[in-house]
């Protein structure tokens, strides 16, 4: 197993979850595409060692296994796809409230106004 | 033969591809949508009667040998999936037409839900894990986009929340694919059937983990289901109908599939599964209490009710298969024809909030009767379909002698009547109200939609006729799972 590609792996998803994580939708894609490539990666892992040649062409000795490679290049272009589209909907969400904060859900207002009703003497 | 196996998947996609062409013209666009659903229903009728007879059909695809060439595997949960998929499919796009609103103003919303379609065929039919991953991804990707449908602020808001938590789950999802293949050098379904079984324990029960977190994301199971009564309510309601029966039911199905297929028995995560299923039932029916709008009372009863699946797969016995089985056929239906009320109560009344609604019974009768109808069935009382599935689930949990979950099903069966009385105390009876503003575009055809639902719910009631055939229908399909070789062979010897 290559400890270089795992930490790099780790790093992307650690560096990605953190994004995730913030209000800002725009880091939020950002995230989401670091997180993407770093699962990548571990899915290149996953056809064990690296160095061997591509499957092609060759002599007849040992090959690099092309499946994990495949199935690669089809999450990438999902990732792409999806992240196209976060982004034309974060787009919106700019237009519509004229900022790029992930506003809190109903449930979450709900409650706050409740509980900021139930203590008047704090509020005023 | 393979064109039953492949057709779910094509029809819809050509028909997709069709609707796109004829952007410019609705009534072609309609007649489109029609006819390839109509096609994808009679298709699966036919695979789960030939599957239902002759056995499991595999096909693979341009003639390559099982591991190494894609395959498609119609057993009988897979086609009793797909026939209850397509024909809920077909009733929720007549209600659609009827209703205008989304499906009028959107050029896209026949091509999307086409895709829609062939998405969810993908995922009953696909044998292999990673396509099972793509088959999700083409059902999501058209599900974000019916979802943000018109791009209301608070459908903006929602739908980052649902996108998001999808692709993380989907993020999961290829993390598990990455660790079932560098453990065992496949990805076919009934491949890794051996192959895991040779696995070392902790190794084996790591991977079940991360498909259950990850198909348990798709399904909302406790506690990953804290955004579907978030984001499902704000969509247009014809959408909310097909989100709220079928694709949290495909992650079930997954679910269902992976435990079931890939893992040895008595290695399975039983214990786990009850325990999440009874704390999904309960909190989800606590949830639905403490709500005031029809939608989002039904968003939480969809998590309560995933927890009745998850507790029949809990089980990992015949019984216990059957009765989920059952169970899933009776929620499709239901769930998806209370949705469409929730949707007529709204153009009716401008509003589906229980504060503002009242008297509905004495205006409306036919549609408090359609309401009435699923709601009784949702809680379980006989003769409706609801009663069968949970008799059968109840029995499956007491041959187990599961008791804690059996009392959790009780108890979340009697707090869904109250949840359901509420609704029909505060919408139905009472003074009529005037209608405060109608939500319905012009030109909305209301005996359309109330067709479409009547029509579900006459499918509900005939499940309940027909529950006998249905249960022995449900428990070939659980032997099947619990068995595991008819699948492997039909998949892996030509």
């Amino acid at each position: 197993m290559n400890l270089l590609l795992v930490v790099t792996a780790a790093f992307l998803c650690a560096c990605g979850t953190y994004l995730v994580l913030s209000r800002h939708l725009s880091r939020v894609i950002i995230g989401i595409g670091l997180l993407g490539h770093g699962v990548n990666v571990l899915l290149v892992l996953s056809g064990g060692d690296g160095g061997r040649p591509a499957f092609v062409g060759g002599d007849g000795g040992p090959v690099a296994d092309p499946l994990p490679q495949a199935l690669v290049l089809t999450a990438i272009v999902i990732t792409f796809g999806v992240i196209a589209f976060l982004l034309a909907l974060a787009y919106r969400s700019w237009r519509v409230t004229g900022n790029d904060e992930v506003e809190d859900d109903v449930e979450d207002r709900r409650i706050a106004r409740e509980a900021h009703q139930g203590e008047p003497e704090a509020s005023t | 033969m393979t064109g039953l196996v492949v057709g779910p998947i094509l029809v819809p996609l050509l028909g997709a591809a069709l609707a796109m062409a004829l952007g410019r013209s609705r009534p072609a666009q309609r007649v489109v949508s029609l006819v390839a659903l109509a096609t994808s229903v009679v298709l699966s009728a036919l695979l789960l009667v030939r599957v239902d007879d002759g056995g499991i059909v595999a096909v693979r695809a341009g003639g390559w040998p099982a591991p190494i060439g894609i395959t498609l595997v119609a057993d009988r949960l897979a086609a009793i999936m797909l026939v209850l998929a397509t024909t809920m499919l077909l009733a929720v796009v007549v209600y659609a037409i009827g209703q205008g609103g989304a499906e009028r103003d959107h050029v896209g919303f026949h091509t999307v839900y086409l895709i829609l379609a062939a998405g969810v065929a993908g995922a009953f039919l696909t044998g292999d894990l990673f396509n099972l991953f793509v088959a999700f991804e083409v059902m999501l990707m058209a599900s974000y986009v019916l979802l943000t449908l018109g791009g209301r602020p608070d459908q903006v808001r929602s739908g980052m929340t649902y996108v998001v938590i999808s692709l993380l789950a989907s993020a999961l999802f290829l993390v598990a694919l990455a660790f079932v293949y560098a453990a065992t050098g496949t990805l076919s379904l009934a491949d890794l059937s051996t192959k895991v079984a040779e696995l070392p324990a902790g190794v084996r029960s790591g991977l079940a983990l991360l498909l259950i977190v990850v198909f348990g994301i798709k399904s909302a199971i406790f506690p990953l289901f804290f955004w579907l009564p978030d984001s499902y309510p704000t969509a247009p309601s014809p959408v909310t109908a097909v989100f709220a029966g079928l694709l949290t039911k495909v992650g079930v199905y997954a679910l269902i599939r992976t435990q079931t297929l890939l893992f040895p028995a008595d290695t399975q995560p039983g214990a786990l599964l009850l325990a999440v299923a009874s704390l999904t039932m309960v909190v989800g029916v606590l949830g639905a209490i403490s709500q005031h709008d029809v939608k989002r009372i039904l968003s939480f009863h969809i998590v309560s009710q995933i927890g009745y699946m998850v507790m029949g797969l809990g089980l990992f016995t015949v019984a216990g298969l059957a009765g989920a089985v059952l169970y899933i056929v009776h929620h499709i239906v239901v769930k998806t024809s209370l949705f469409l009320v929730a949707g007529l109560i709204e153009a009716r009344s401008g509003t589906a909030e229980l504060d503002r609604l009242s008297g509905l019974a004495r205006v409306e009768p036919l549609l408090a009767a359609l309401f009435l109808l699923p709601a009784l069935s949702l809680a379980g009382i006989p003769p409706f379909s609801g009663f069968v599935a949970k008799l059968a689930l109840l029995d499956a949990g007491v041959g187990a002698e599961a008791w804690a979950v059996v009392a959790a099903s009780l108890a979340v069966s009697l707090l869904t009547l109250y949840s359901m009385t509420k609704i029909w105390a505060n919408a139905f009876w009472g003074p009529p109200r005037e209608p405060e503003s109608s939500v319905v575009a012009v030109g909305a055809d209301r005996r359309l939609m109330a067709g479409a639902t009547a029509g579900l719910v006459a499918l509900s009631l005939g499940i309940a006729v027909a529950s006998g055939p249905l249960y022995d229908l449900a428990e070939r399909a659980a032997t099947d799972l619990v068995d595991r070789r008819p699948y492997i062979e039909a998949v892996l010897e030509p």
